[in-house]
C-alpha cells in the first residue's frame, strides 16, 4: 500500500530507553542521517552518570532528544513530538515532558509484570487511560528484532541488542531519512565481527521495512533542507569541537600543544580526543590528579608549549593555586571547566553555569585571569581559538567556561577556511631585553599588551628564576617591597582589564524594546528562540549575549543602562546578576534554574512577557 | 659520534646573582656549592639546565643557580617538572625538593613521576624537620618528636623515603650527606647519567630546629662504624675495621648485619645495583633503625627502563613520520573528517 507523506517544518524527537539500550547512539546516528539530508539540528543527550543503573528502573533511563527543522534553530526543542520508549522507565521517566497529541512508540516486549512493578505502575499503561490524548503505537520491537535475525548467526543476547537499530530503522522510515551513513557505521563499528554488522544492518532494515508495511503508519513524515549558508557541514559536539579548537590553536600558534588531564564527567571526551592526535604535535598526559594535570600543562608552557588543562567545576577547585601560581609566573595556560551540577560530586552528567563565580574569583589573593564562554557546541571551536589567543598573547591563564549541555549537545558546523582562522603565532625571547644590552630582564613589559617576555629554557643568554613570591618589577627578584607589591598586584589586574575584547552586539531587529535580555555561555539558544517567538508575536526584546566574562566589553556599561529593563537567565542563583549589579549599578533581574537542565524556550518566553508588561 | 666540545664551565658560572638567604651554618649551603661545582663536569650549556622546586627551606634552591629555575607550589615540583621534561627532553631538569615538601604535601607527585620513570633529576634535601614554617615535625621525624606541634611528642611513624621510592620502583635510588662533598658528587654524578628518575636522598643538617640529627654519621668518632659505603661490585663490609658485613640470612626476607669475623667471605652480600628486582634494595633501605647505625649511603638501585619521556616522544615521532602534510593542510583534512554534508 501507498503512503501518505506529509510535509512538516519541525520535529522533536526523543529516543529513550535503559542505559544499557544503546539509546545514545540511537539518537547519534538519528542525528547524523539528518544533517545529511540538510535539516539544521540541535541535541540534547540526557543519561544517568552510572554506567549501567540497575535495568528497567527510573534512574537507569539514557534519552536523546533530537530537534530538526527546514529552518534554523536554537535548541534542542521543548517537548518532544515524538517519543520512543523501549520500556516501562522510558515511558514514566519522560511522559512528563510529552504534550498531548505527541506519538509513543512503546516496545511492548518490555511491558511485563516485572519491569511495570520495577516502576511503580500497578497496571499497564498501554491498557489503562494514562494514555489518552496520545497516538501510541505499540510495536513488539525486541521480538520483532530476533525474528528478524532468527536466520543470522548471532546469540540471542546479540540479537537482543539489536533492537536499537530496528527502532532507528523505523523512525528512519517515518521522517524518509537517508540511511546510507549508518550502514556505513555499521560496518565501521562492528569491522571485526561481520556477524553483528549483518544482524545490526537486519536489525535497521526489518524496521525500516516494518514502517512500510504496518498499516499502524500510515503516514510518512519529510522535512525539508534548511535555507543554511553555502559550506561544507559537520554535526558536532561542543567537546568534540572543543578539541578541534585546541589543535587548530596549536597549528595556528606552531607550537606543540601539552593536555595535561584527570579523567572526569563530562570533561573527559576532550582527552580521548585529542589523545588521537599526536601527528599535530599533541602531547596528552592523563595526569595522577586535577594538580598534576594544571601542573604538567604549566610546566610545559614554561619550556615554549601551549599548555591545556580540562576539568570540570571540581577539578577548577583542585587547580586553583596553581592557577594563582600561573598568574605570578605571567605564563600561557588555557583551562577548560566542563561544568556540571554541583556542589561536590552533585550530578556529574547534567549541566549548570555555577561555576561563573570560581572562575572570575575563586583564587586566594588578587589573582584575576581571562574568562570566555562558548554559547553553542560548534562555538566551543572558536572560544577555544580565542582562550589560546589570549592565552598566548597576553602570557595569562584563561579559563574556558564550557558546560554539559555545549559539551554534549549537537548542531550543524559550517567547516571554517583553515587559512581564515587568527594567526597565533608568537616570538619568544632570543636576546637580553635590559638597557646595558647583557642583561636579561623577566619582568620587562611589552607597553602594548603588558605581557612580559616569553624566554623559554634553552635560550642562552636569559637564564633566569621565576617562581610564586613576589617579584620586583623588571628584574623578576624576590621583593617584599611594600610599594612593589601593590604596583604589582594593580598591574596584573590592569593587563587583564586591557586585554581588547570585541563590543558585545545587540539583537534588536526593531530597535524599539526596552528590555534586554542579557545571557552568556549555553543559554544562547534558549534566549534567542525564546526573543524570536516574542517577536514574531509582535512584542519587541533584544538579546545580548557575553563570550567575554573577565574583561568585559567595553561597551557593556552603555549598553545596559540603554535599557528600562535588563533580564539575566542563568542555570545558577545569580553569579553573572550579581557581578553586573556591583560593577555597572544595573538593577538587572536574575532568572534562575539549577535543574541539571537547559532552559526551555517557552519558559523563558513566559517569563519575558511577564516582564514587558511590566516595563 | 664526535666528541662533545668542551664548554669550559667553572662552578662560578653556576651562582647566580641572589644573595643566598638560608640561615647560617645550614646543611643547604654545603650542598649548593657541591651541586656548583659538580655542574661543569655535565659538560652541559647552563640554558638546557632547569632546576624546579616546591616549597620550604631547600626549595629556594633555584634561585641561586644560574641556569633557568622555577619555584613553584607545595609539593608540585615533580608534577611540574615532568611535564616540562615531557616536552622539552632536549633540557636536564632538576627537582629539588625537602622531606615535607616530597614526602606529604606532594607525595602523590613524587610516587608517579618516579613510576613514570620521567627523566627528572630529583634531590630530596631531608631533615626531618619543617624548616621554613618554624620546627614542626616531618613525615620523616622519628616517632615521638617532640616540637611546636607535637609537645608531647609526635604519634605517627615516619616515612623511609628510599623505601617509598623503591616501592614506586624507582629506577635510580640514592643517599648521600650534605657533608660529605666527595661522596654527595659521586652519587649526582651517577643520577646525571641516568636516564630516567633518578631519587637521590641528601641527609641535610637544619641547625636552628633539629640539630645534630645526622651527628653520629658525621662524626669521626662514629661515622664509620655507622655508615655502610655502597659500592657496585663490591662485599658490602663497613666500620673502622671492616668489621661488620651484611648477608642474606637463611630465613626470612631481608638482609643483616653481621661480625665480618664470624661470616664465611662467601656469604658476605656483593652489592649489585643493578638488581631488576626493587626487593634487594628495599632490604638494603630497611638496614638503619632510627639510632643512624648501619646507614648504607651510595647508589642502592640502578636499572634500566625506557623513561616515559623517551616513550612519549616515541609515539610522537611515530605519529608524525607519515605526515606528508603541511599543518593546514592536516588541519582541514581534519576537521572536515567524519560525516560531512555540502550546501551549495
Amino acid at each position: 500500500m501507498s503512503k501518505q507523506i506529509r510535509q512538516l517544518d519541525r520535529v522533536v524527537i526523543r529516543f529513550a530507553g535503559d542505559s544499557g539500550d544503546g539509546m545514545q547512539l540511537t539518537g547519534d546516528r538519528f542525528t547524523s542521517e539528518t544533517a545529511q539530508l540538510g535539516n539544521d539540528i540541535s541535541t540534547l543527550p540526557n543519561f544517568p552518570a552510572e554506567i549501567r543503573a540497575p535495568a528497567g528502573t527510573l534512574p537507569g533511563v539514557s534519552s536523546f532528544q533530537v530537534h530538526f527543522a527546514d529552518y534554523d534553530i536554537l535548541t534542542p526543542g521543548d517537548a518532544p513530538n515524538v517519543l520512543v520508549a523501549m520500556n516501562p522507565a522510558a515511558l514514566k521517566a519522560n511522559l512528563v515532558d510529552l504534550p498531548r497529541g505527541a506519538d509513543i512508540i512503546v516496545n511492548t516486549d518490555e511491558f511485563t509484570k516485572r519491569n511495570l512493578a520495577k516502576v511503580g505502575y500497578a497496571s499497564s499503561p498501554l491498557d489503562d487511560d494514562t494514555l489518552a490524548g496520545y497516538v501510541v503505537h505499540p510495536v513488539a520491537l525486541t521480538s520483532m528484532t530476533i525474528g528478524a535475525l532468527a536466520q543470522l548467526d548471532v546469540s540471542k543476547k546479540d540479537a537482543e541488542r539489536a533492537k536499537n537499530m530496528f527502532a532507528l530503522g523505523l523512525l528512519s522510515w517515518m521522517y524518509s531519512r537517508p540511511y546510507e551513513s549508518t550502514l556505513r557505521f555499521l560496518e565501521r563499528k562492528f569491522a571485526k565481527r561481520p556477524e553483528l554488522v549483518a544482524a545490526n544492518v537486519a536489525a535497521f532494515k526489518a524496521g525500516w521495512n516494518f514502517g512500510e508495511t504496518t498499516e499502524d503508519f500510515a503516514v510518512r513524515y519529510e522535512v525539508k533542507p534548511a535555507k543554511m549558508p553555502p559550506g561544507t557541514y559537520r554535526n558536532i559536539t561542543g567537546n568534540a569541537a572543543l578539541s578541534l579548537g585546541i589543535v587548530a590553536a596549536g597549528v595556528r600558534s606552531g607550537l606543540p600543544v601539552f593536555l595535561g588531564a584527570y579523567p572526569i564527567t563530562p570533561a573527559s571526551d576532550i582527552l580521548h580526543e585529542l589523545s588521537k592526535h599526536k601527528r599535530f604535535g599533541v602531547t596528552t598526559m592523563q595526569a595522577e590528579d586535577e594538580i598534576a594535570a594544571i601542573g604538567a600543562a604549566l610546566g610545559a608552557s614554561y619550556g615554549g608549549a601551549l599548555g591545556v588543562t580540562t576539568t570540570s567545576g571540581p577539578g577548577v577547585a583542585l587547580k586553583g593555586e596553581t592557577i594563582s601560581l600561573a598568574v605570578a609566573l605571567e605564563l600561557p595556560l588555557v583551562i577548560v571547566d566542563v561544568q556540571r551540577a554541583g556542589p561536590s560530586t552533585g550530578m556529574p552528567t547534567k549541566t549548570e553555569q555555577a561555576d561563573l563565580n570560581m572562575a572570575l574569583f575563586g583564587r586566594h589573593g588578587e589573582a584575576p585571569v581571562a574568562v570566555i564562554a562558548p554559547k553553542s557546541p560548534s562555538d566551543c571551536f572558536y572560544a577555544a581559538l580565542e582562550a589560546a589567543r589570549i592565552a598566548l598573547t597576553y602570557r595569562t591563564p584563561v579559563i574556558l567556561l564550557s558546560d554539559n549541555y555545549v559539551a554534549n549537545g549537537s548542531e550543524p558546523w559550517l567547516l571554517p577556511d583553515v587559512e581564515s582562522l587568527p594567526d597565533l603565532r608568537v616570538e619568544f625571547a632570543t636576546a637580553p631585553n635590559g638597557e646595558d644590552g647583557t642583561t636579561f630582564l623577566p619582568y620587562l613589559r611589552d607597553p602594548q599588551t603588558l605581557a612580559r617576555p616569553w624566554a623559554i629554557p634553552g635560550t642562552p643568554g636569559l637564564e633566569h628564576r621565576i617562581g610564586g613570591l613576589e617579584k620586583a618589577d623588571k628584574t623578576g627578584d624576590i621583593s617584599y617591597d611594600p610599594t612593589n607589591h601593590d604596583y604589582m598586584v594593580r598591574t596584573r589586574a590592569a593587563r587583564i582589564e586591557a586585554i581588547p575584547v570585541p563590543d558585545i552586539e545587540v539583537e534588536d531587529p526593531d530597535g524599539d524594546a526596552r528590555v534586554l535580555v542579557l545571557g552568556w555561555g549555553s543559554t544562547y539558544g534558549p534566549i534567542g528562540a525564546a526573543c524570536r517567538a516574542l517577536r514574531q508575536r509582535g512584542l519587541p526584546v533584544a538579546q545580548a549575549h557575553l563570550r567575554h566574562l573577565a574583561p568585559m566589553p567595553a561597551n557593556l556599561g552603555t549598553v545596559l543602562r540603554s535599557y528600562d529593563r535588563v533580564v539575566i537567565p542563568e542555570m545558577n542563583l545569580g553569579q553573572l546578576a550579581n557581578v553586573i549589579r556591583a560593577r555597572y549599578l544595573v538593577d538587572a533581574i536574575g532568572y534562575n534554574q539549577v535543574r541539571g537542565l537547559p532552559f526551555t524556550a517557552a519558559e523563558l518566553e513566559t517569563m519575558l512577557e511577564e516582564v514587558l508588561k511590566n516595563v | 659520534m664526535s666528541e662533545p666540545i668542551a664548554l669550559k664551565l667553572t662552578a662560578k658560572d653556576f651562582k647566580s646573582d641572589q644573595e643566598v638567604r638560608w640561615c647560617p651554618g645550614c646543611g643547604d649551603y654545603a650542598i649548593l656549592a657541591a651541586v656548583q661545582q659538580f655542574m661543569p663536569e655535565l659538560n652541559i650549556p647552563r640554558e638546557n639546565i632547569v632546576f624546579v622546586s616546591g616549597i620550604g627551606c631547600s626549595s629556594r634552591f633555584p634561585y641561586y643557580m644560574n641556569t633557568y629555575g622555577m619555584h613553584s607550589i607545595h609539593g608540585r615540583a615533580p608534577a611540574i617538572a615532568t611535564g616540562l621534561s615531557v616536552s622539552r627532553p632536549d633540557l636536564s631538569v632538576w627537582v629539588v625538593t625537602g622531606d615535607g615538601d616530597a614526602l606529604s604535601i606532594g607525595g602523590n607527585h613524587l610516587i608517579h613521576a618516579l613510576r613514570r620513570n620521567v627523566n627528572l633529576k630529583i634531590l630530596l634535601f631531608n631533615n626531618r624537620i619543617y624548616g621554613l614554617t618554624k620546627g614542626q615535625y616531618s613525615p620523616t621525624s622519628e616517632v615521638g618528636k617532640i616540637t611546636k606541634s607535637t609537645p608531647v611528642g609526635s604519634a605517627d611513624a615516619p616515612f623511609n623515603p628510599l623505601s617509598l621510592a623503591l616501592g614506586a620502583e624507582a629506577t635510580f635510588v640514592g643517599r648521600t650527606i650534605d657533608s660529605d662533598r666527595k661522596h654527595l658528587q659521586s652519587v649526582l654524578r651517577a643520577a646525571a647519567e641516568h636516564q630516567g628518575s633518578a631519587f637521590v636522598e641528601i641527609y641535610q643538617n637544619c641547625n636552628i630546629f633539629n640539630d645534630g640529627a645526622f651527628e653520629q654519621l658525621k662524626e669521626p668518632g662514629t661515622r664509620d662504624d655507622y655508615l655502610i659505603r655502597l659500592e657496585h661490585g663490591q662485599p658490602i663490609t663497613f666500620g673502622k675495621d671492616g668489621q661488620f658485613c651484611v648477608v642474606h640470612p637463611p630465613r626470612g626476607f631481608g638482609l643483616e648485619v653481621r661480625d665480618t669475623a664470624a661470616t664465611p667471605a662467601e656469604e658476605i652480600v656483593v652489592h649489585d645495583a643493578t638488581v631488576a628486582d626493587p626487593a634487594y634494595a628495599f632490604a638494603l633501605s630497611r638496614l638503619p633503625g632510627f639510632d643512624l647505625r648501619n646507614t648504607p649511603i651510595g647508589v642502592f638501585r640502578s636499572v634500566r627502563r625506557p623513561s616515559y619521556d623517551s616513550v612519549v616522544q616515541e609515539q610522537l615521532t611515530e605519529a608524525r613520520a607519515k605526515v606528508t602534510e603541511t599543518p593546514e593542510q592536516q588541519l582541514a583534512g581534519l576537521l572536515s573528517s567524519g560525516d560531512t554534508w555540502t550546501i551549495s
